[in-house]
C-alpha cells in the first residue's frame, strides 16, 4: 500500500466534503420520511452508494410509486457512471479483475473528477492508492452523514418543512448540469412536462418529462442555432 | 406519509437498484480491451440525462398547475434558491437560501 498516495487522495477530497455533508444528511432525512428504519437506511447507502438516485428513490417510495418506476428512475440517474467508467478504464487497465471490481464500487462523480485530473497532471501518483484515498474518504463520510441525517430526521418537527431540502439538493446539482443551449432545452422541456403531468398515475410525468427532455436536447444539438434545420 | 411497501419488496428494489448501479460503474472498467468506448449515439443521449431528469424531479416541487395545491412559500423559496444556485453553484448556499426563505415566508404570512 502506498500510504502517501492514499493520504494525498484523501486530502484532495476534503474540500469536496462541504458539498457531500448536506447531501448525505438529506439522504438520511429522506429515508426517515419514507418510513425506513436505520438498518434499511444504512443498507440503501451501502448497497447503492449514489446520492441523487437514493434520494429520488426514497421520495418516490414515500409516494408509493410502483417499484418498477422507482427502480427505473434511480437507474436512469446512475447511467452517468457508464461515462465515468469508460473514461477512467484506461488508467485501471493493469489492475487485477478483483481490484477492478473493488475500485468500481466506490466510483463517484467526485472520486472520478479528482482522480482523472490527478492522472492527467504532471505530478506522478500511484493511481490505485490515490483513487482509493479519495474514494474511501467520500464513502465513509457519506455513510456517517446518512446515519446522522436519519437520526436527526426523526427528531425534527414537521413544521420545519425539512423535506423541502430534497428538491433543493437536486436544484443545486441541476444548475451546473446546464452547460449549454442543448442541455438547457433538455432541462426546460423535462421540467415543464413533469409539471404538466404531475397528476398522472404511476408518476408518469417524471418518466415522460425525462425521456422527452433528453430527446429535445439531442435534437437541439443536432440543429444548432441559426441553422434552418433542413 | 411513509411507504406502504413491505420490507421484502423494499429490500428487493434496493438490491436491484444496487446491482444495476454497480453494473454501470464496473462496465467499461471490466471490459477495457474488448470495449474501449461508448458508442457515440449513446454518449449523446447520456449527456442530457442529468439536466432532463433532475429538472423533471425538481420543478414539480416548486410549481404546480393545480390552483388549490399551489404553495407560494415553496414557489418563492425555490425561485430564489435557483438564483443562488446559478450564481454560486454551491450546494450549501443553495440549501441555506431555500430553507431560509421558506421559513421566513411561513413566519411572515
Amino acid at each position: 500500500m502506498d500510504t502517501s498516495a492514499f493520504r494525498r487522495g484523501a486530502r484532495d477530497a476534503v474540500p469536496l466534503l462541504l458539498g457531500i455533508v448536506p447531501f448525505g444528511l438529506v439522504a438520511g432525512i429522506a429515508a426517515v420520511n419514507a418510513g425506513f428504519g436505520l438498518p434499511t437506511a444504512v443498507g440503501l447507502s451501502v448497497v447503492v452508494f449514489a446520492g441523487a438516485s437514493q434520494i429520488a428513490a426514497l421520495e418516490l417510495l414515500r409516494q408509493d410509486t410502483p417499484l418498477s418506476v422507482v427502480v427505473a428512475t434511480a437507474v436512469v440517474i446512475n447511467l452517468r457512471y457508464l461515462m465515468y467508467s469508460a473514461s477512467i478504464a484506461p488508467y485501471f487497465r493493469e489492475f487485477t479483475a478483483r481490484w477492478k471490481a473493488a475500485l468500481a464500487y466506490v466510483l463517484t462523480d467526485q472520486a472520478y473528477a479528482l482522480s482523472v485530473a490527478s492522472y492527467r497532471s504532471d505530478r506522478p501518483v500511484d493511481r490505485k492508492w490515490y483513487y482509493l484515498g479519495a474514494a474511501v474518504t467520500l464513502w465513509a463520510v457519506w455513510q456517517v452523514t446518512t446515519v446522522a441525517g436519519a437520526l436527526l430526521g426523526t427528531g425534527v418537527p414537521d413544521a420545519w418543512g425539512l423535506e423541502f431540502a430534497i428538491p433543493l439538493v437536486f436544484l443545486a446539482i441541476l444548475v451546473p448540469a446546464i452547460e449549454d443551449r442543448a442541455s438547457a432545452v433538455a432541462a426546460v422541456v423535462g421540467g415543464a412536462l413533469a409539471v404538466l403531468g404531475a397528476g398522472l398515475p404511476l408518476n408518469l410525468g417524471l418518466l415522460v418529462g425525462s425521456a422527452v427532455g433528453i430527446a429535445a436536447g439531442v435534437v437541439t444539438e443536432r440543429f444548432p442555432e441559426g441553422s434552418d434545420g433542413d | 406519509m411513509a411507504t406502504s411497501y413491505d420490507p421484502v419488496a423494499l429490500a428487493a428494489a434496493v438490491a436491484l437498484i444496487g446491482i444495476l448501479t454497480y453494473a454501470c460503474r464496473l462496465s467499461f472498467i471490466a471490459l477495457f480491451g474488448r470495449l474501449d468506448e461508448i458508442p457515440p449515439g449513446v454518449e449523446r443521449l447520456l449527456r442530457f440525462v442529468p439536466a432532463a431528469v433532475l429538472a423533471a424531479l425538481v420543478l414539480p416541487s416548486f410549481v404546480t398547475l393545480d390552483a388549490a395545491a399551489f404553495a407560494p412559500d415553496k414557489f418563492i423559496a425555490g425561485a430564489l434558491a435557483a438564483g443562488v444556485a446559478w450564481k454560486t453553484e454551491d450546494v450549501f448556499a443553495t440549501m441555506a437560501t431555500g430553507m431560509g426563505v421558506l421559513w421566513a415566508v411561513r413566519l411572515l404570512f
